[in-house]
C-alpha cells in the first residue's frame, strides 16, 4: 500500500488523499493581459520533474504541499503551506 | 511444410519479405521528421507519402513501434461524441477504419460490435439523449435505448447491478467496433516504408533546434538531423518534447490502466461501457475480456500497475457480470494519457514555425489514428490546419475557445 505523510496526521494510506494539482502562484488578475491569464489558467509544466503540488487529506480536511518526483512517484517531502 | 520450414530456417536471406524496411543509416537531413512511431506518427507518414508525395520522411521512435499508447489502449473505435466538432472528426476516423484492412493489405480484425454506454441515473440519461441527438443530426448511427433492448443485446448483464446502480437505459452506437491495435501501427508502418519513408526505432530525440522562431533540426541519440518540419506525435511524452521546443501546453500526464482476463468462449458481442462504474469491457477475437477503468488520480510518468486498480475494476465488473467471479486476470498494464482540460485533442501548428503538434490524446487516441494521420499529413504538407482539426489548435486556450468534449472515455458526467 502506498503511504503519504500528512503534515498533521502522519503516515496514512494514499487513498485518504486527493491530488490538488501543481502549486502555482497566481498572477495579479487586474494587471495581467488576457494572454498571461490564459497561460496561468490553462498551461502546466507537464514534463516529469520533482514538483511542488497541492494535496488534501480528505479525512481531516488538511490542505498541504507535497514535493514529489512525477517520474518515480517518490514523495520527497510534505509540509503545511506557510502562506509565502 | 516441414521442408519449407527447414528451408526457411537455413536460408541466409529471408525468403519472405520483411514487415519493415530497416534503413541502414540515419541521414543528416530530411524534409520532415516525425517524432513518435506509434499509430498516429506512422499514419501521418503514410498519408504524407501517399497523398502529398512527400517521402523524404524519417519517423523516429525512442523504443519499438507501437510501444506507447498504440499498444496499450483497449482498442475501441466509435464516433458517438458530444460536440459537433468531435463527432465530425471521429466519424471520419470510423469511415477510414472500415476500409483500412484493404488499404493496408493487413487484417486489422476490425469488428463492429455495437457499443452500449450504460446510464445508471436520470442525469446520465439526459446527457446521453443530448449526445444521441447531436450524433443523429450529424448522420451518426446512435440512439437511446431502454433496459429491454440492453437485455436483448446482452442477456448476461445484471441490469440491477446487484441492486446498487440499476441500469435505466443506454446510449447505443451500432458502428462501435474493436480492432487489433498493434496491427494498425504495423500496417501504417509497412505501407509508409513501401513508399520510401524511413522508420528508425531506438532513436530518441534529445533536443529541438530552433532558429529565429523556426525549426532548424532535431538532436537525437544518433546525431543531429537537419529539417524544417517536425511533427510531434508522442501523446504521453508530449510535455517532454514541447519543453525542448519551449512551447507551453495544458497537458497533464496521468497513467491509464487496463487488463485482460484469461480467454473465454465467445459470449460478449457488444462493447459495454459504464462511466458511473468507471468500466469498459469487450471480448477480443482471442476470447480475452479487455477492460479498462478511470484514469489514475494524479500526475505520473510511469507505466506501473496497481492492485488498487485491479481490485476496483474487478468489483465493478462483478456488479455488471456476477458470473465472472472465478475468471482470472491474465495481464495488467498502464499507458500514459496526455489529458487536456476540455477532453479534446491538440492538433496543428504552433508558435514555432515548422513545429506541428498531434497531442492531447488522453484516453481517446486509438480511435482517431487514421483521421489524425490524414489531417496532420495535410497540415504538415500545406502548413495550414485541415478543416476537421481547426477547432483543436493549441491556440484555442489562449483564445478561451475550448471544445468541451464530455463524450470522451473515462470521463464522468
Amino acid at each position: 500500500m502506498k503511504l503519504m505523510r500528512c503534515p498533521v496526521n502522519g503516515l496514512r494510506p494514499i487513498q485518504e488523499f486527493a491530488y490538488g494539482g501543481l502549486f502555482r502562484p497566481s498572477p495579479d488578475p487586474d494587471r495581467s493581459t488576457d494572454r498571461e491569464w490564459a497561460d496561468y489558467v490553462f498551461s502546466r509544466s507537464g514534463e516529469p520533474a520533482l514538483k511542488k503540488e497541492w494535496w488534501y487529506h480528505i479525512a481531516s480536511g488538511t490542505w498541504f504541499i507535497a514535493e514529489r518526483d512525477t517520474r518515480t512517484d517518490e514523495i520527497v517531502e510534505t509540509y503545511l503551506f506557510d502562506g509565502a | 511444410m516441414p521442408y519449407r520450414l527447414l528451408k526457411y530456417a537455413l536460408s541466409q536471406q529471408y525468403p519472405e519479405a520483411r514487415m519493415f524496411r530497416v534503413p541502414k543509416r540515419l541521414k543528416n537531413r530530411y524534409d520532415v521528421v516525425i517524432i513518435g512511431g506509434g499509430g498516429h506518427g506512422l499514419a501521418a507518414a503514410y498519408y504524407l507519402a501517399r497523398d502529398y508525395g512527400i517521402t523524404d520522411v524519417a519517423v523516429l521512435e525512442q523504443s519499438y513501434l507501437g510501444s506507447g499508447g498504440t499498444g496499450r489502449n483497449t482498442a475501441i473505435v466509435r464516433s458517438n461524441y458530444l460536440t459537433p466538432e468531435g463527432v465530425r472528426f471521429y466519424d471520419e476516423s470510423v469511415r477510414l477504419f472500415r476500409d483500412l484492412s484493404a488499404d493496408l493489405d493487413l487484417n486489422l480484425f476490425y469488428s463492429e460490435r455495437g457499443h452500449f454506454t450504460l446510464a445508471h441515473t436520470d442525469a446520465t440519461l439526459r446527457t446521453m439523449r443530448w449526445r444521441a441527438e447531436v450524433n443523429k443530426h450529424l448522420g451518426v448511427n446512435s440512439e437511446l435505448v431502454g433496459p429491454a433492448e440492453i437485455a436483448e443485446a446482452c442477456p448476461e448483464l445484471d441490469l440491477s447491478c446487484g441492486g446498487h446502480f440499476p441500469i435505466v437505459g443506454a446510449l447505443y452506437h451500432p458502428p462501435g467496433a474493436v480492432a487489433r491495435h498493434d496491427a494498425v501501427a504495423w500496417g501504417y508502418g509497412r505501407a509508409a516504408g513501401q513508399r520510401g519513408v524511413e522508420i528508425h526505432q531506438q532513436t530518441a530525440v534529445t533536443a529541438i533546434r530552433i532558429r529565429n522562431g523556426e525549426v532548424a533540426g532535431v538532436e537525437t541519440n544518433r546525431g543531429f538531423i537537419e529539417t524544417r518540419k517536425v511533427l510531434s506525435a508522442v501523446a504521453g511524452y508530449t510535455p517532454r518534447i514541447t519543453h525542448m521546443a519551449g512551447i507551453r501546453t495544458p497537458l497533464v500526464i496521468h497513467p491509464l490502466q487496463a487488463c485482460v482476463t484469461e480467454p473465454l468462449k465467445p459470449w460478449l458481442n457488444a462493447i459495454i461501457v459504464s462511466a458511473s462504474l468507471h468500466l469498459y469491457v469487450s471480448q477480443s477475437s482471442r476470447g480475452e475480456l479487455v477492460m479498462g477503468a478511470a484514469l489514475d488520480p494524479y500526475e505520473l510518468h510511469s507505466t506501473r500497475s496497481t492492485l488498487d486498480f485491479a481490485e476496483g475494476l474487478a468489483g465493478h465488473l462483478l456488479e455488471l457480470f456476477p458470473f465472472l467471479s472465478d475468471v482470472k486476470v491474465l495481464r495488467q498494464w498502464a499507458g500514459l494519457s496526455d489529458m487536456t482540460p476540455d477532453f479534446s485533442p491538440i492538433m496543428g501548428r504552433t508558435e514555432v514555425k515548422g513545429f506541428y503538434i498531434d497531442a492531447g490524446w488522453g484516453t481517446w487516441g486509438f480511435k482517431a489514428t487514421p483521421v489524425s494521420g490524414k489531417t496532420m499529413a495535410y497540415t504538415v504538407a500545406k502548413d495550414d490546419e485541415h478543416e476537421l482539426i481547426r477547432p483543436f489548435t493549441l491556440s484555442r486556450f489562449a483564445e478561451y475557445e475550448l471544445v468541451g468534449e464530455k463524450g470522451a472515455a473515462s470521463v464522468g458526467h
